[in-house]
């Protein structure tokens, strides 16, 4: 027979929930179901939208490859629109981090300055800012060029800034201790530290930009999603399937070879 | 047989004329703590002097006020030629060049090469792209920081990356690029502390033998209270961030230091 142990103190397996988290609990449930009802996503709707999607698979295939000359090139252009972006982002990123970076900035206001431009850039999706400079610079890649350029600040000027903020404080002092002027201990002492982490960001950047650079072709900035736009007008599926083939082998092409490099370097 | 004290194989050379660090009633509190309660100190032109003291009584945080790492709240620092309590931002990145520090941890850049961590060293007196690594170095340069890894017997490691090395060598290393910034007085806070007994002797004899060559002033903090006794002129013992115990090392011995600690606890 088993004595039931008495241990003061021992606290118990369960505390209940408080009256303000099973509200908020509820409300956060109610909002799921809604949003389900909201977004009129219903059996009823998949049934339907079923066989279409099948009828138009069907008619996608056998893809067409009459127009794969063309198809290449504008993939070809996409990408130089997503490496030249990419490159420009890249680089201003940099300056723009050592700005924000806790450590580095010079001044508050120059930092609070620099992570919000940082964020706007981020947070505006690339889509928008294509959207704005195609209305400023004109259809075509340049466009695409400069929303890339937008994006990839944001993106990398932010991971920049973090790992630069998480270096090692030891050298940083030790060589401020001994003289050095700020762009020495920047060069010297973080650059060195951060680059494998820079290098893996900047990778990390130029997929996402070959991912988004289809997609602002759809709103006129040049590359490969023009094609796909004009293919999808036409009805004109078996040429679609062909170029969305093509990215396909494309993006999982850059993918493949930045994960190789990030992995050599570890 | 006899034993010889290195502070007594080299004998310091400087003349007591000016003293080459005077500080007076410097204090300095973090928040309601205060670390430094006026301490009062003078060190003589190349002498050697060891600091002892319970953990947090204020050795580190005087180091760092000396070169203004930490901002002193109250008092004097003169050093060298400088009032340091007086200068300004560009002057003070000046007066910091004629100052060699050796730190706990090494605080070299892992990722880089011996020849590049000592290189950085030359950025006490020149500035630009050619003094961020060795390859884009002059050939003075160069040459200058292989000869500061062969004055610490490094030379054969010159290209090896920091971050492969032992931490002893590493050590040796953080000499080296203290010795390329030509200092004129050399701080060292507890850089036995992380080494081996071997290796924490070595980087001991090494930073006595410099100091004594070059004539240096030689301010170590060491809890190694052996090495305190052998490698220093003068042992001074802080207490409640103030100057507790101030003797010549010969006159001093482990034996008697343990005693100054046991009796500052049991107080
Ligand atoms: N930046 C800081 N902010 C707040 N407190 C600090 C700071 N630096 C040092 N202290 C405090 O000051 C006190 C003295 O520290 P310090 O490092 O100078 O002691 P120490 O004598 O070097 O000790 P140890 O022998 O452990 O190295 C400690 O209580 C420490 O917590
Ligand atoms: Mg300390």
């Amino acid at each position: 027979m088993s004595m039931p142990l008495r241990t003061p103190g021992l606290p118990p397996r369960h505390s209940a929930p408080s009256a303000v988290s099973v509200v908020l609990w509820c409300a956060a449930v109610a909002f799921v179901v809604w949003s389900f009802a909201g977004a009129g996503l219903s059996l009823e709707r998949l049934q339907r939208g079923i066989p279409a999607l099948g009828n138009m698979l069907s008619r996608m295939f056998p893809p067409d490859v009459e127009r794969l000359p063309q198809i290449l090139w504008s993939l070809l252009v996409t990408f130089q629109m997503a490496v030249a972006g990419c490159v420009l982002g890249l680089i201003l990123a940099f300056p723009v981090a050592v700005l924000a970076a806790d450590n580095l900035s010079p001044h508050p206001a120059v930092k609070a300055a620099a992570r919000g431009l940082i964020a706007l850039f981020r947070t505006v999706p690339d889509l928008v800012w294509a959207l704005l400079f195609v209305i400023a610079v004109g259809l075509g890649p340049p466009a695409g060029i400069l929303a890339i350029m937008v994006d990839k600040i944001g993106f990398a000027g932010r991971f920049f800034a973090e790992a630069m903020e998480e270096a090692d404080k030891g050298p940083r002092e030790a060589l401020e201790a001994l003289g050095a002027t700020r762009t020495g201990v920047i060069f010297s002492a973080i650059v060195p530290e951060c680059l494998p982490s820079f290098v893996a960001t900047s990778l990390f950047a130029l997929e996402k930009a070959v991912r988004g650079s289809v997609i602002l072709g759809l709103v006129g900035a040049g590359g490969i999603g023009v094609e796909l736009k004009v293919a999808f007008d036409l009805f004109d599926y078996d040429t679609a399937a062909t170029i969305i083939i093509a990215v396909f082998l494309l993006v999982l092409l850059v993918e493949q070879i930045s994960d190789r490099i990030r992995r050599a370097l570890i | 047989m006899q034993i010889v004290r290195p502070a007594e194989a080299f004998p310091a050379t400087g003349t007591a004329a000016t003293p080459a660090v005077a500080v007076v009633d410097l204090a300095k509190s973090f928040g309601e703590r205060s670390v430094l309660a006026g301490v009062d100190l003078s060190i003589a032109q190349g002498e050697s002097v060891a600091l002892i003291g319970a953990n947090g009584t204020g050795k580190s945080t005087f180091l760092r006020c000396l070169i203004r790492l930490t901002e002193p709240d109250r008092g004097t620092i003169r050093m060298l030629d400088d009032v340091v309590t007086d200068l300004g931002a560009a002057e003070l990145r000046r007066f910091r060049s004629k100052v060699g520090i050796v730190f706990q941890k090494h605080n070299l850049v892992p990722r880089l090469s011996a020849l590049t961590n000592v290189v950085h060293g030359i950025q006490s007196r020149s500035a630009g792209p050619r003094t961020w690594l060795q390859a884009l170095a002059p050939r003075e340069v160069r040459e200058e920081a292989y000869a500061c890894l062969a004055a610490v017997g490094l030379e054969d490691r010159a290209l090896q990356r920091v971050g492969s090395l032992s931490g002893g060598q590493s050590q040796k290393v953080a000499v080296a690029r203290m010795l390329m910034q030509r200092p004129r007085l050399i701080l060292a806070d507890e850089p036995d502390a992380s080494l081996d007994p071997k290796a924490g002797e070595d980087v001991m004899d090494l930073l006595l033998r410099v100091a004594r060559e070059k004539g240096l002033t030689l301010v170590t903090v060491s809890h190694r209270l052996e090495h305190a006794v052998r490698y220093s002129d003068r042992i001074i013992g802080f207490d409640a961030g103030r100057v507790a115990l101030d003797t010549p090392s010969a006159a001093a011995s482990v034996h008697e230091l343990r005693s100054f600690f046991s009796d500052r606890t049991a107080a």
